[in-house]
Protein backbone atom coordinates (compact mmCIF):
# COMPACT_ATOMS: atom_id res chain seq x y z
CA UNK A 1 0.00 0.00 0.00
CA UNK A 2 1.43 3.80 -1.01
CA UNK A 3 0.19 7.30 0.30
CA UNK A 4 0.01 10.59 -0.75
CA UNK A 5 1.03 13.82 0.40
CA UNK A 6 -3.16 14.31 0.74
CA UNK A 7 -3.57 11.47 3.18
CA UNK A 8 -5.04 8.83 0.70
CA UNK A 9 -3.96 5.23 -0.01
CA UNK A 10 -3.47 3.78 -2.91
CA UNK A 11 -3.53 -0.32 -3.27
CA UNK A 12 -2.78 -1.27 -7.08
CA UNK A 13 -3.96 -5.00 -8.41
CA UNK A 14 -2.15 -5.02 -11.84
CA UNK A 15 -3.20 -1.76 -13.47
CA UNK A 16 -5.99 -1.15 -11.39
CA UNK A 17 -5.53 1.20 -8.06
CA UNK A 18 -8.18 1.43 -5.14
CA UNK A 19 -8.27 4.72 -3.74
CA UNK A 20 -9.63 5.56 -0.11
CA UNK A 21 -8.46 8.05 2.86
CA UNK A 22 -6.59 7.24 5.60
CA UNK A 23 -7.49 6.57 9.20
CA UNK A 24 -5.73 10.21 10.33
CA UNK A 25 -7.67 11.68 7.12
CA UNK A 26 -10.78 10.33 8.37
CA UNK A 27 -10.15 11.39 12.14
CA UNK A 28 -9.54 14.78 11.10
CA UNK A 29 -12.36 15.21 9.10
CA UNK A 30 -14.56 13.81 11.71
CA UNK A 31 -18.01 12.46 11.24
CA UNK A 32 -18.40 12.35 7.30
CA UNK A 33 -21.76 12.66 6.36
CA UNK A 34 -21.73 12.96 2.72
CA UNK A 35 -19.17 11.55 -0.31
CA UNK A 36 -19.81 12.48 -3.80
CA UNK A 37 -17.87 10.36 -5.68
CA UNK A 38 -17.02 10.65 -9.72
CA UNK A 39 -18.92 8.57 -12.26
CA UNK A 40 -17.73 5.38 -13.56
CA UNK A 41 -15.81 5.65 -17.48
CA UNK A 42 -14.67 9.39 -16.72
CA UNK A 43 -11.25 10.11 -17.66
CA UNK A 44 -9.34 12.26 -15.14
CA UNK A 45 -5.59 13.57 -14.63
CA UNK A 46 -3.65 13.81 -11.46
CA UNK A 47 -4.39 16.43 -9.46
CA UNK A 48 -8.16 17.23 -10.72
CA UNK A 49 -10.74 16.99 -8.10
CA UNK A 50 -12.70 13.77 -7.82
CA UNK A 51 -14.38 13.05 -4.45
CA UNK A 52 -15.87 15.49 -2.25
CA UNK A 53 -16.11 14.31 1.24
CA UNK A 54 -18.70 16.03 3.71
CA UNK A 55 -18.27 16.00 7.28
CA UNK A 56 -20.28 17.75 9.76
CA UNK A 57 -17.52 20.49 10.29
CA UNK A 58 -16.52 20.62 6.32
CA UNK A 59 -16.08 19.96 2.61
CA UNK A 60 -13.45 18.74 1.44
CA UNK A 61 -12.28 17.43 -1.92
CA UNK A 62 -10.11 14.23 -2.80
CA UNK A 63 -7.59 14.46 -5.71
CA UNK A 64 -6.68 11.73 -8.61
CA UNK A 65 -3.54 10.42 -7.26
CA UNK A 66 -3.09 9.33 -11.07
CA UNK A 67 -4.17 9.69 -14.90
CA UNK A 68 -6.35 7.14 -15.25
CA UNK A 69 -10.18 5.69 -16.08
CA UNK A 70 -12.49 5.70 -12.80
CA UNK A 71 -13.63 2.02 -13.55
CA UNK A 72 -15.72 1.21 -10.11
CA UNK A 73 -16.89 3.57 -7.10
CA UNK A 74 -17.94 2.53 -3.83
CA UNK A 75 -21.97 2.65 -3.76
CA UNK A 76 -21.88 1.80 -0.27
CA UNK A 77 -20.62 5.31 1.08
CA UNK A 78 -24.02 6.55 -0.88
CA UNK A 79 -25.93 5.02 1.50
CA UNK A 80 -23.29 5.37 4.60
CA UNK A 81 -21.50 7.53 4.17
CA UNK A 82 -20.31 7.20 8.32
CA UNK A 83 -18.48 4.36 6.99
CA UNK A 84 -15.46 6.32 6.20
CA UNK A 85 -14.97 7.13 10.39
CA UNK A 86 -15.32 2.91 10.81
CA UNK A 87 -13.12 1.29 8.02
CA UNK A 88 -11.28 4.05 6.12
CA UNK A 89 -8.47 2.02 4.92
CA UNK A 90 -10.65 -0.96 4.14
CA UNK A 91 -14.48 -1.38 2.99
CA UNK A 92 -14.72 2.57 3.17
CA UNK A 93 -12.46 2.65 -0.50
CA UNK A 94 -13.76 5.35 -2.83
CA UNK A 95 -13.15 4.39 -6.44
CA UNK A 96 -10.38 2.08 -8.34
CA UNK A 97 -8.65 3.72 -11.40
CA UNK A 98 -7.46 1.92 -14.54
CA UNK A 99 -3.86 3.47 -14.80
CA UNK A 100 -1.50 3.25 -17.98
CA UNK A 101 0.99 3.28 -16.14
CA UNK A 102 1.32 1.02 -12.36
CA UNK A 103 5.15 1.89 -11.76
CA UNK A 104 3.92 5.41 -11.39
CA UNK A 105 2.93 4.42 -8.11
CA UNK A 106 6.80 4.53 -6.92
CA UNK A 107 7.05 8.21 -6.87
CA UNK A 108 4.50 7.84 -3.25
CA UNK A 109 4.99 7.50 0.39
CA UNK A 110 5.27 3.84 2.09
CA UNK A 111 3.65 3.61 5.10
CA UNK A 112 6.51 4.48 7.09
CA UNK A 113 6.91 7.58 5.27
CA UNK A 114 3.28 8.12 5.54
CA UNK A 115 3.51 8.11 9.43
CA UNK A 116 6.28 10.07 9.62
CA UNK A 117 4.65 12.79 7.10
CA UNK A 118 1.82 12.91 9.62
CA UNK A 119 4.20 13.14 12.89
CA UNK A 120 2.84 9.38 14.36
CA UNK B 1 -2.95 25.42 20.16
CA UNK B 2 -3.41 28.97 20.68
CA UNK B 3 -1.22 31.47 18.39
CA UNK B 4 0.13 33.89 20.01
CA UNK B 5 -2.15 36.62 19.03
CA UNK B 6 -4.95 34.39 20.82
CA UNK B 7 -6.71 34.71 23.94
CA UNK B 8 -6.96 31.86 26.24
CA UNK B 9 -9.80 30.67 28.02
CA UNK B 10 -9.39 30.25 32.02
CA UNK B 11 -10.58 26.80 31.44
CA UNK B 12 -8.05 26.29 28.65
CA UNK B 13 -6.22 23.14 30.65
CA UNK B 14 -9.47 21.77 31.48
CA UNK B 15 -10.37 21.94 28.10
CA UNK B 16 -7.20 19.91 26.72
CA UNK B 17 -7.46 17.47 29.76
CA UNK B 18 -11.00 16.30 28.34
CA UNK B 19 -9.47 15.88 25.01
CA UNK B 20 -10.80 19.12 23.20
CA UNK B 21 -9.48 20.09 20.08
CA UNK B 22 -8.55 23.57 19.86
CA UNK B 23 -9.67 25.94 17.15
CA UNK B 24 -9.02 30.03 17.06
CA UNK B 25 -12.47 31.64 16.83
CA UNK B 26 -13.37 35.71 17.58
CA UNK B 27 -9.67 35.82 18.71
CA UNK B 28 -9.93 33.13 21.35
CA UNK B 29 -8.43 29.80 21.23
CA UNK B 30 -11.60 27.85 21.80
CA UNK B 31 -12.65 23.83 22.18
CA UNK B 32 -14.46 22.98 18.46
CA UNK B 33 -14.93 19.26 19.71
CA UNK B 34 -14.05 16.35 22.35
CA UNK B 35 -13.18 13.01 21.75
CA UNK B 36 -16.94 12.11 20.89
CA UNK B 37 -16.81 14.41 18.30
CA UNK B 38 -19.43 16.76 16.91
CA UNK B 39 -22.15 14.48 15.82
CA UNK B 40 -22.35 12.18 18.94
CA UNK B 41 -21.85 16.17 21.39
CA UNK B 42 -24.84 17.17 19.52
CA UNK B 43 -26.91 13.74 20.16
CA UNK B 44 -25.55 13.57 24.17
CA UNK B 45 -27.20 17.60 24.40
CA UNK B 46 -30.47 16.98 22.59
CA UNK B 47 -30.69 13.65 24.87
CA UNK B 48 -28.76 14.40 28.34
CA UNK B 49 -26.84 17.51 28.77
CA UNK B 50 -23.96 19.53 27.47
CA UNK B 51 -21.65 21.84 29.21
CA UNK B 52 -20.04 24.72 27.23
CA UNK B 53 -17.77 26.99 27.87
CA UNK B 54 -18.76 30.04 25.76
CA UNK B 55 -16.41 32.76 27.73
CA UNK B 56 -15.56 34.15 24.97
CA UNK B 57 -18.60 35.95 24.87
CA UNK B 58 -18.82 39.22 26.19
CA UNK B 59 -20.39 39.89 29.49
CA UNK B 60 -21.53 44.07 30.19
CA UNK B 61 -23.07 45.82 33.56
CA UNK B 62 -24.88 48.67 32.93
CA UNK B 63 -26.30 50.78 35.69
CA UNK B 64 -30.07 50.80 35.57
CA UNK B 65 -30.06 54.74 34.91
CA UNK B 66 -29.11 53.66 31.54
CA UNK B 67 -32.59 51.64 30.33
CA UNK B 68 -33.78 54.69 28.58
CA UNK B 69 -30.38 55.13 27.16
CA UNK B 70 -30.17 51.89 26.17
CA UNK B 71 -33.53 52.08 24.48
CA UNK B 72 -32.12 53.86 21.83
CA UNK B 73 -29.85 51.58 20.93
CA UNK B 74 -32.54 48.80 20.67
CA UNK B 75 -35.89 48.45 19.45
CA UNK B 76 -36.66 46.07 23.20
CA UNK B 77 -39.24 46.78 25.90
CA UNK B 78 -35.88 46.94 28.65
CA UNK B 79 -38.20 49.67 30.68
CA UNK B 80 -41.16 46.52 30.80
CA UNK B 81 -38.39 44.10 31.88
CA UNK B 82 -39.34 43.21 35.26
CA UNK B 83 -36.27 42.28 37.76
CA UNK B 84 -35.22 38.74 37.42
CA UNK B 85 -36.39 38.68 33.94
CA UNK B 86 -34.06 38.62 30.55
CA UNK B 87 -34.80 39.38 27.18
CA UNK B 88 -33.31 38.56 23.68
CA UNK B 89 -32.77 41.60 21.53
CA UNK B 90 -30.19 43.63 19.15
CA UNK B 91 -28.65 46.55 18.17
CA UNK B 92 -29.49 48.38 15.33
CA UNK B 93 -27.72 50.39 12.05
CA UNK B 94 -29.90 53.54 10.35
CA UNK B 95 -30.72 51.31 7.69
CA UNK B 96 -32.39 48.89 9.44
CA UNK B 97 -29.39 46.07 9.75
CA UNK B 98 -27.97 44.80 13.16
CA UNK B 99 -24.88 44.99 15.03
CA UNK B 100 -25.09 42.42 16.79
CA UNK B 101 -27.61 40.56 19.35
CA UNK B 102 -27.45 40.13 23.02
CA UNK B 103 -29.17 38.72 25.94
CA UNK B 104 -30.46 41.85 28.34
CA UNK B 105 -30.76 40.73 32.08
CA UNK B 106 -32.65 43.22 34.60
CA UNK B 107 -30.65 42.36 38.15
CA UNK B 108 -30.47 44.09 40.97
CA UNK B 109 -29.23 47.74 40.44
CA UNK B 110 -28.31 47.07 37.27
CA UNK B 111 -28.74 45.72 33.89
CA UNK B 112 -26.51 42.56 32.76
CA UNK B 113 -25.60 41.69 29.02
CA UNK B 114 -24.11 39.11 27.14
CA UNK B 115 -23.00 40.19 23.69
CA UNK B 116 -20.99 37.99 20.72
CA UNK B 117 -17.41 37.88 20.92
CA UNK B 118 -16.60 38.60 18.08
CA UNK B 119 -18.61 41.98 18.44
CA UNK B 120 -17.65 42.53 21.93
CA UNK B 121 -15.18 45.31 22.03
CA UNK B 122 -17.00 47.59 18.96
CA UNK B 123 -20.32 46.99 21.20
CA UNK B 124 -18.43 48.53 24.22
CA UNK B 125 -17.55 51.40 21.93
CA UNK B 126 -21.04 51.91 20.91
CA UNK B 127 -22.46 51.57 24.19
CA UNK B 128 -19.76 54.28 25.75
CA UNK B 129 -20.57 56.52 22.56
CA UNK B 130 -24.38 56.71 24.30
CA UNK B 131 -24.57 55.38 27.65
CA UNK B 132 -22.53 56.52 31.00
CA UNK B 133 -21.65 53.33 33.09
CA UNK B 134 -20.74 50.86 31.05
CA UNK B 135 -18.80 48.25 32.58
CA UNK B 136 -16.92 45.61 30.60
CA UNK B 137 -17.40 42.82 33.05
CA UNK B 138 -13.82 40.76 33.01
CA UNK B 139 -12.67 38.04 35.60
CA UNK B 140 -15.73 35.78 34.98
CA UNK B 141 -16.48 32.68 32.68
CA UNK B 142 -19.42 31.79 31.11
CA UNK B 143 -20.76 28.00 31.17
CA UNK B 144 -23.65 27.09 29.30
CA UNK B 145 -24.94 23.88 30.91
CA UNK B 146 -27.77 22.46 28.31
CA UNK B 147 -30.51 20.12 27.20
CA UNK B 148 -33.47 18.25 28.61
CA UNK B 149 -31.57 16.64 31.88
CA UNK B 150 -29.83 20.41 32.22
CA UNK B 151 -32.18 21.33 35.13
CA UNK B 152 -31.64 18.00 37.47
CA UNK B 153 -27.88 17.76 36.66
CA UNK B 154 -27.49 21.55 37.56
CA UNK B 155 -30.06 20.84 40.95
CA UNK B 156 -27.70 18.47 42.26
CA UNK B 157 -25.18 21.48 42.49
CA UNK B 158 -27.54 24.55 43.03
CA UNK B 159 -30.84 23.25 44.47
CA UNK B 160 -32.12 27.08 43.11
CA UNK B 161 -31.67 26.51 39.84
CA UNK B 162 -34.74 23.97 39.49
CA UNK B 163 -36.81 26.70 40.50
CA UNK B 164 -36.22 29.39 37.81
CA UNK B 165 -39.10 29.95 34.86
CA UNK B 166 -37.44 30.18 31.03
CA UNK B 167 -35.53 33.36 30.83
CA UNK B 168 -35.45 34.21 34.63
CA UNK B 169 -32.01 35.80 35.36
CA UNK B 170 -31.35 35.16 39.26
CA UNK B 171 -27.98 35.80 41.50
CA UNK B 172 -27.60 32.50 43.23
CA UNK B 173 -24.62 31.86 45.92
CA UNK B 174 -22.71 28.43 45.78
CA UNK B 175 -20.00 27.31 48.08
CA UNK B 176 -20.15 31.59 49.26
CA UNK B 177 -19.52 33.05 45.62
CA UNK B 178 -22.16 34.21 43.63
CA UNK B 179 -23.23 32.75 40.64
CA UNK B 180 -25.46 34.94 37.92
CA UNK B 181 -27.52 32.19 36.13
CA UNK B 182 -29.98 32.58 33.34
CA UNK B 183 -32.71 29.91 32.43
CA UNK B 184 -32.22 30.46 28.74
CA UNK B 185 -29.46 29.42 25.95
CA UNK B 186 -28.87 29.27 22.42
CA UNK B 187 -28.92 25.69 21.55
CA UNK B 188 -33.19 24.68 21.44
CA UNK B 189 -32.83 22.94 24.76
CA UNK B 190 -33.65 24.12 27.93
CA UNK B 191 -31.00 24.82 30.16
CA UNK B 192 -28.71 27.41 31.71
CA UNK B 193 -25.98 30.17 30.98
CA UNK B 194 -23.85 30.85 34.35
CA UNK B 195 -21.35 33.35 34.67
CA UNK B 196 -18.55 32.41 37.10
CA UNK B 197 -15.84 34.07 38.63
CA UNK B 198 -12.44 33.15 37.23
CA UNK B 199 -11.12 31.57 40.24
CA UNK B 200 -14.00 28.93 41.01
CA UNK B 201 -14.59 28.37 37.61
CA UNK B 202 -12.91 25.27 37.12
CA UNK B 203 -14.38 23.81 40.19
CA UNK B 204 -17.61 24.64 39.68
CA UNK B 205 -17.04 22.90 35.94
CA UNK B 206 -15.87 19.88 37.61
CA UNK B 207 -19.23 19.89 39.83
CA UNK B 208 -21.01 19.67 37.03
CA UNK B 209 -18.55 17.04 34.48
CA UNK B 210 -18.85 15.12 37.89
CA UNK B 211 -22.53 14.13 37.14
CA UNK B 212 -22.96 11.42 34.23
CA UNK B 213 -25.53 13.03 32.68
CA UNK B 214 -23.09 15.84 31.97
CA UNK B 215 -20.75 16.31 28.34
CA UNK B 216 -18.37 18.63 27.32
CA UNK B 217 -19.46 20.00 24.16
CA UNK B 218 -17.56 22.02 21.45
CA UNK B 219 -18.26 24.82 19.54
CA UNK B 220 -19.14 22.27 16.46
CA UNK B 221 -22.19 20.75 18.01
CA UNK B 222 -22.95 24.37 19.22
CA UNK B 223 -23.35 25.50 15.99
CA UNK B 224 -25.38 22.38 14.64
CA UNK B 225 -27.40 22.40 17.75
CA UNK B 226 -28.66 26.17 17.04
CA UNK B 227 -29.14 25.71 13.36
CA UNK B 228 -31.30 22.98 13.83
CA UNK B 229 -33.01 25.05 16.27
CA UNK B 230 -33.14 27.54 13.63
CA UNK B 231 -31.57 30.69 16.10
CA UNK B 232 -29.75 32.90 14.04
CA UNK B 233 -25.94 33.29 14.01
CA UNK B 234 -25.10 36.85 13.59
CA UNK B 235 -22.14 37.51 11.10
CA UNK B 236 -24.04 35.15 9.20
CA UNK B 237 -28.15 34.83 9.38
CA UNK B 238 -27.91 38.27 10.74
CA UNK B 239 -25.73 41.43 9.82
CA UNK B 240 -25.58 44.57 8.76
CA UNK B 241 -26.92 43.98 5.86
CA UNK B 242 -29.85 41.80 7.07
CA UNK B 243 -32.92 43.61 9.26
CA UNK B 244 -33.99 42.05 12.40
CA UNK B 245 -37.50 41.47 10.62
CA UNK B 246 -35.70 39.52 7.63
CA UNK B 247 -34.07 37.12 9.41
CA UNK B 248 -37.40 36.32 11.47
CA UNK B 249 -36.25 37.88 14.44
CA UNK B 250 -39.44 40.76 14.90
CA UNK B 251 -40.91 38.86 17.87
CA UNK B 252 -37.82 39.86 19.73
CA UNK B 253 -39.48 44.22 19.15
CA UNK B 254 -41.79 45.08 22.11
CA UNK B 255 -45.16 45.84 21.77
CA UNK B 256 -44.18 49.06 22.76
CA UNK B 257 -41.80 49.94 20.46
CA UNK B 258 -44.07 49.41 17.22
CA UNK B 259 -45.90 51.60 15.40
CA UNK B 260 -48.50 53.34 18.00
CA UNK B 261 -47.07 52.24 20.84
CA UNK B 262 -46.24 54.10 23.85
CA UNK B 263 -42.62 53.95 23.37
CA UNK B 264 -42.79 53.66 19.41
CA UNK B 265 -40.00 53.62 17.31
CA UNK B 266 -36.81 55.58 19.06
CA UNK B 267 -33.84 53.22 18.08
CA UNK B 268 -31.55 53.79 15.33
CA UNK B 269 -33.14 52.46 12.02
CA UNK B 270 -37.20 52.09 13.22
CA UNK B 271 -38.59 53.77 10.07
CA UNK B 272 -37.42 51.03 7.72
CA UNK B 273 -37.56 48.17 10.83
CA UNK B 274 -41.40 49.49 11.99
CA UNK B 275 -41.85 49.79 7.83
CA UNK B 276 -41.14 46.03 7.12
CA UNK B 277 -43.53 44.82 10.25
CA UNK B 278 -46.41 47.04 8.68
CA UNK B 279 -45.88 45.71 5.39
CA UNK B 280 -43.48 43.25 4.23
CA UNK B 281 -39.45 43.14 4.22
CA UNK B 282 -38.06 42.51 1.17
CA UNK B 283 -36.55 39.21 1.97
CA UNK B 284 -37.60 36.46 4.16
CA UNK B 285 -35.80 33.93 6.67
CA UNK B 286 -36.99 30.81 5.62
CA UNK B 287 -35.89 26.63 6.81
CA UNK B 288 -34.96 24.43 3.68
CA UNK B 289 -34.54 20.89 3.51
CA UNK B 290 -32.32 20.14 0.80
CA UNK B 291 -33.39 16.15 -0.99
CA UNK B 292 -30.46 13.78 -0.59
CA UNK B 293 -27.41 14.28 1.41
CA UNK B 294 -25.22 16.58 0.50
CA UNK B 295 -24.83 19.63 2.53
CA UNK B 296 -25.92 22.63 1.28
CA UNK B 297 -23.68 25.43 3.34
CA UNK B 298 -22.92 29.48 4.13
CA UNK B 299 -23.64 31.27 0.35
CA UNK B 300 -25.16 28.36 -1.45
CA UNK B 301 -27.39 30.25 -3.82
CA UNK B 302 -30.89 29.70 -4.18
CA UNK B 303 -33.27 29.33 -7.24
CA UNK B 304 -36.58 29.01 -8.27
CA UNK B 305 -36.04 26.38 -10.90
CA UNK B 306 -33.40 24.17 -12.32
CA UNK B 307 -32.93 26.77 -14.84
CA UNK B 308 -33.56 30.18 -13.71
CA UNK B 309 -30.57 32.35 -14.66
CA UNK B 310 -30.78 34.84 -11.09
CA UNK B 311 -30.79 33.20 -7.86
CA UNK B 312 -33.91 34.28 -5.38
CA UNK B 313 -31.57 33.92 -2.31
CA UNK B 314 -28.92 32.33 -0.46
CA UNK B 315 -28.31 30.13 2.26
CA UNK B 316 -27.01 32.00 5.25
CA UNK B 317 -26.50 28.79 7.67
CA UNK B 318 -26.49 24.93 6.53
CA UNK B 319 -24.77 22.14 7.13
CA UNK B 320 -25.76 18.56 8.37
CA UNK B 321 -28.55 18.21 11.12
CA UNK B 322 -28.10 15.29 13.60
CA UNK B 323 -31.01 15.33 14.88
CA UNK B 324 -32.68 15.54 11.87
CA UNK B 325 -30.35 12.81 10.14
CA UNK B 326 -29.75 14.89 7.00
CA UNK B 327 -29.12 18.35 5.43
CA UNK B 328 -30.82 21.78 7.28
CA UNK B 329 -30.17 25.46 6.19
CA UNK B 330 -31.28 28.70 6.52
CA UNK B 331 -31.88 30.66 4.05
CA UNK B 332 -32.61 34.08 2.99
CA UNK B 333 -34.74 34.24 -0.07
CA UNK B 334 -36.87 37.14 -2.37
CA UNK B 335 -40.65 37.74 0.39
CA UNK B 336 -42.47 37.05 -2.76
CA UNK B 337 -41.15 33.84 -3.42
CA UNK B 338 -44.03 31.70 -2.02
CA UNK B 339 -43.98 29.19 1.03
CA UNK B 340 -45.12 26.01 -0.57
CA UNK B 341 -42.33 26.45 -3.45
CA UNK B 342 -39.73 23.81 -4.99
CA UNK B 343 -36.45 25.50 -4.61
CA UNK B 344 -33.20 24.53 -5.47
CA UNK B 345 -29.84 25.60 -4.17
CA UNK B 346 -27.09 24.96 -6.50
CA UNK B 347 -24.06 23.16 -5.04
CA UNK B 348 -20.63 23.01 -7.08
CA UNK B 349 -22.58 23.76 -10.39
CA UNK B 350 -25.56 21.27 -9.73
CA UNK B 351 -29.01 22.69 -9.02
CA UNK B 352 -30.37 20.09 -6.38
CA UNK B 353 -34.02 20.35 -5.03
CA UNK B 354 -34.64 22.07 -1.66
CA UNK B 355 -37.88 22.53 0.27
CA UNK B 356 -39.25 25.18 2.34
CA UNK B 357 -40.12 24.12 5.98
CA UNK B 358 -41.16 25.75 8.76
CA UNK B 359 -38.53 26.20 11.73
CA UNK B 360 -37.33 25.01 14.12
CA UNK B 361 -36.15 21.87 12.37
CA UNK B 362 -36.61 19.93 15.74
CA UNK B 363 -39.22 20.61 18.18
CA UNK B 364 -37.90 23.11 20.77
CA UNK B 365 -37.77 21.94 24.57
CA UNK B 366 -41.51 22.61 25.88
CA UNK B 367 -40.30 25.25 28.58
CA UNK B 368 -42.44 28.90 27.35
CA UNK B 369 -41.62 31.74 28.26
CA UNK B 370 -43.97 32.93 31.50
CA UNK B 371 -44.00 36.34 29.60
CA UNK B 372 -44.94 34.46 26.38
CA UNK B 373 -42.58 36.99 24.35
CA UNK B 374 -40.24 34.27 23.01
CA UNK B 375 -41.36 32.22 20.01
Amino acid sequence: MKFTEDHEWLSADGDIITVGITDHAATQLGDVVYVELPEVETQVSKGDDIVVIESVKAASDISAPLDGEIVEINDALADKPALVNEDAMGTAWFFKIKVENPNALDEFMSEDEYKDHVGE
Amino acid sequence: MAGDDLKTLVLADLHAELGGKFVPFAGYSMPVQYPRGVMGEHLWTRESAGLFDVSHMGQVMLPLAAVDALEALVPVDVRGLAEGRQRYGFFTNDSGGVLDDLMIAHVPDALFLVVNAACKDADITHMRAHIDGVQEITGRALLALQGPKAAEALAEVLPAAAAMRFMDSHRVKWNGVELWISRSGYTGEDGFEISVPDEIAETFARALLADERVEPIGLGARDSLRLEAGLPLYGQDMDTSISPVEAGQAWAIGKVRRLDGEREGGFPGADVILAQIANKPPRRRVGLLPEGRAPMRAGVEVFASADAATPIGTITSGGFGPTVGGPVALALIDAATPPDAALFGEVRGKRLPVTQTKLPFTPPATNADPDGENP
